[in-house]
């Protein structure tokens, strides 16, 4: 089966993203293709790599990227809302006038049309949030 | 880059139905007005939409909303706006609004009431579901 994933909360505060990842991770182990996880709302805050979570606790931005590495994922982040939360990629930064970005390996930024794109493409549309 | 800027790659021709979900009140939290943002950048892709409003985010649609207080942006005539993006299938939860003390003269568009049966009707037959 075809899935699109949409995650709504940021990491630790709320289950949703730890709830995706591993659902994500049991339905590519079971052959299923994931054709996108789109981040929205909080979610975006998933997808920053200067979180340094305690050491003998999960990394949930690493453990996406490494997801990603591994079996080909495609990790998007909502432009509007990783703008209002301060999540930027090299060229978000620059349009914006910022001195840095923060984007982790293995996401990247686009429109909630990706989003839309997503429900059209897939069997299932599988929101994570509160 | 902005929204406008990456609609792209829809479904060649697939229209399917699209529920927009709306849960939760117009402020206090940013889902209402983050799900409206969803709606009209979707618009352009032409599916079968419909919006539904249950619990509090019947607020959403509430006549008379003033933001002034707590510095934030008043969106709701924005939902009035809806029309023109050819959003126009609205259902709002019955219950949810005598809950609340609220009829349908208290909301700034026109929508369809309706009761539990036909709102777990309307989830049944969607393709696709949208909770905010």
């Amino acid at each position: 089966m075809k899935l699109g994933v949409q995650v709504n909360e940021g990491p630790y505060q709320h289950q949703a993203s730890d709830s995706a990842y591993q659902f994500v991770k049991a339905a590519v182990e079971k052959g299923h293709e994931i054709f996108r996880v789109f981040f929205y709302h909080d979610g975006v805050n998933n997808g920053t790599r200067l979180a340094t979570p305690p050491q003998d606790d999960r990394n949930v931005a690493n453990r996406w990227s490494e997801l990603a590495a591994k079996h080909d994922i495609d990790l998007v982040l909502c432009v509007a809302a990783a703008q209002r939360r301060g999540i930027a990629d090299a060229d978000e930064a620059k349009r914006n006038g910022k001195d840095a970005d923060n984007i982790a390996p293995g996401f990247r930024i686009s429109g909630l049309g990706q989003l839309i794109e997503a429900g059209i493409q897939c069997d299932r549309l599988v929101v994570f949030g509160d | 880059m902005s929204e406008e800027e990456m609609i792209e790659g829809g479904g060649e021709g697939v229209i399917k139905k699209f529920l927009y979900l709306n849960r939760r009140a117009p402020y206090g939290s940013i889902y209402a007005l983050e799900s409206l943002e969803v709606v009209l950048i979707g618009a352009a892709f032409e599916q079968d939409v419909s919006v539904a409003f249950i619990d509090d985010g019947v607020y959403q649609l509430t006549k008379g909303q003033d933001t002034k207080g707590v510095e934030m942006k008043n969106f709701s005539p924005t939902y009035r706006a809806l029309e023109m993006y050819d959003v126009e299938k609205l259902y709002v939860f019955k219950e949810s609004l005598d809950e609340r003390g609220l009829t349908e003269d208290d909301l700034i568009v026109d929508v369809e009431v309706v009761d539990a049966k036909q709102m777990a009707d309307l989830m049944d037959e969607q393709e696709v579901i949208l909770s905010f």
